[in-house]
């Protein structure tokens, strides 16, 4: 298990990811592992707003999980929302995949989570800050994976045109470099120190 | 292949990277061909003709041609032939179950004990620590676990005796601590002599003398699994001055 914080800005979560563990009779799948996503907001109980953000990252994460080595067991995702400041599903998708990897948990590919906005000027801002959300006539997160840097998951809010999407795609793919070069990074520095 | 696994021998390596045949492999006309053959171990999996990572980790090599990755976690995956301790949750019948740190447990037959027959049953109860190694682990079946060897000899497995202390580390610990030439091993035999057992679940349980160098040992070994090597030198050397 292993718990992870992330920010971008100010926007900051806690991932925990437990597992290979026990799972109940009622939820266990004959050839594969259950995953279980938790997202807790900062303040109250988990509403519908929560639970289409599990949904989010349950799917991307069952899709670059390789659950077919665990059957009958479950993997348990926990995001704690930490500080809400714009672009938290892409920092609850990063966050997930550090903790996943951390936890050695078989993967067959990493993604990461990059958020588009498109302001009233037709301006493309990635990782925008709650602000600028707001005053934004499009929101879209996309989930892209590290082998192909294709497209896995994406949530969109507002009105845009298709060649907008296409752009904010690409501008998206383009920005998931830095994440993918982060992982790199961090993932260096842990294993550097041991023998 | 071969030579492109070996160039990375020590880089740090991420899910999703793979290895793949090279267009430029030639088969040289001339010579004896022998097939290349690569033997890969954890965290490298083979998909049609390539080889994807599929943990984080450094990758290794072993001659002659042996690859893994080495990735650090907490959580137990049961493989067999591999020695754990276990703890002993339900006796029933002629089966004990034994909770080793996976996500199911695991089953020991009563006969499977050194000079065990019907009439003449092992001495064990609920709570009990066993050392005994897995029979069966794979994913779709329940692991079982076994106290003899081959020959029917326990060889240093079954129940563990009074007294001592069970504490968890994370598994690379347990793997540097089991290792041929374990620095950790000749650094921790320079202190105090003590009876160790090392389950690779990443349990260990410790006996020394006293209770306090007990515990002063499985404090060192719980601290120094996120240590360089040098501060590790220094802490055990600080201890032994008697310092702590």
């Amino acid at each position: 298990m292993w718990i992870k914080a992330k920010k971008e800005g100010d926007t900051s979560v806690l991932a925990a990811a437990y597992g290979p563990a026990e799972v109940k009779v009622s939820k266990e799948i004959y050839d594969r592992a259950t995953l279980e996503v938790l997202i807790q907001p900062k303040v109250g109980l988990p509403s519908v707003r929560e639970r289409s953000q599990e949904q989010c990252v349950r799917e991307t994460c069952e899709a670059s999980l390789l659950l077919s080595l665990h059957p009958r067991s479950s993997l348990t995702l926990i995001l704690q929302l930490i500080h809400n400041d714009g672009s938290i599903l892409s920092c609850f998708l990063n966050a997930a995949c550090m903790a996943l990897m951390d936890a050695g948990l078989p993967m067959s590919c990493l993604f990461c989570g990059v958020t588009c906005a498109i302001n009233a000027d037709g301006q493309i801002i990635t990782d925008p800050t709650a602000v600028q959300e707001k005053e934004s006539r499009a929101v879209m997160t996309f989930a892209i994976d590290s082998t192909k840097r294709r497209v896995m998951m994406s949530s969109t809010k507002g009105s845009f045109s298709v060649h907008e999407l296409q752009q904010c795609i690409a501008v998206s793919q383009e920005a998931s470099e830095k994440i993918f070069q982060f992982y790199r990074d961090s993932v260096s520095r842990r294993y550097s120190k041991t023998l | 292949m071969f030579s492109s696994l070996k160039e990375r021998t020590g880089e740090v390596l991420l899910p999703g990277d793979e290895f793949s045949f090279e267009a430029e492999d030639t088969i040289s006309l001339a010579g004896p061909v022998k097939p290349e053959k690569v033997v890969c171990g954890p965290g490298l999996r083979r998909s049609g003709d390539r080889l994807l990572v599929c943990k984080s980790g450094v990758l290794r090599h072993k001659q002659p041609n042996m690859f893994w990755v080495d990735s650090q976690q907490r959580r137990y995956v049961p493989a067999k032939g591999e020695t754990v301790i276990g703890i002993v949750t339900v006796k029933s019948g002629d089966v004990f179950k034994v909770d080793f740190g996976g996500s199911e447990q695991a089953s020991l037959s009563y006969l499977a004990f050194e000079g065990s027959t019907k009439r003449n049953r092992p001495n064990v109860q609920v709570g009990d620590l066993v050392f005994s190694q897995f029979l069966i682990a794979n994913q779709d079946m329940e692991p079982e676990l076994v106290c003899i060897d081959g020959s029917g000899r326990a060889n240093g497995m079954g129940v563990i005796g009074g007294g001592g202390l069970l504490f968890t580390v994370s598994l690379g610990l347990v793997r540097r601590l089991l290792s041929p030439h374990s620095e950790v091993r000749s650094d921790l035999q320079q202190l105090f002599p003590c009876e160790l057992v090392v389950g690779m679940n990443g349990r260990l349980w410790a006996k020394a003398s006293t209770v306090q160098q007990t515990l002063i040992i499985s404090n060192l070994l719980q601290s120094c699994d996120t240590m360089t090597a040098q501060q590790r030198r220094a802490l055990f050397r600080r201890v032994a001055q008697g310092a702590l």
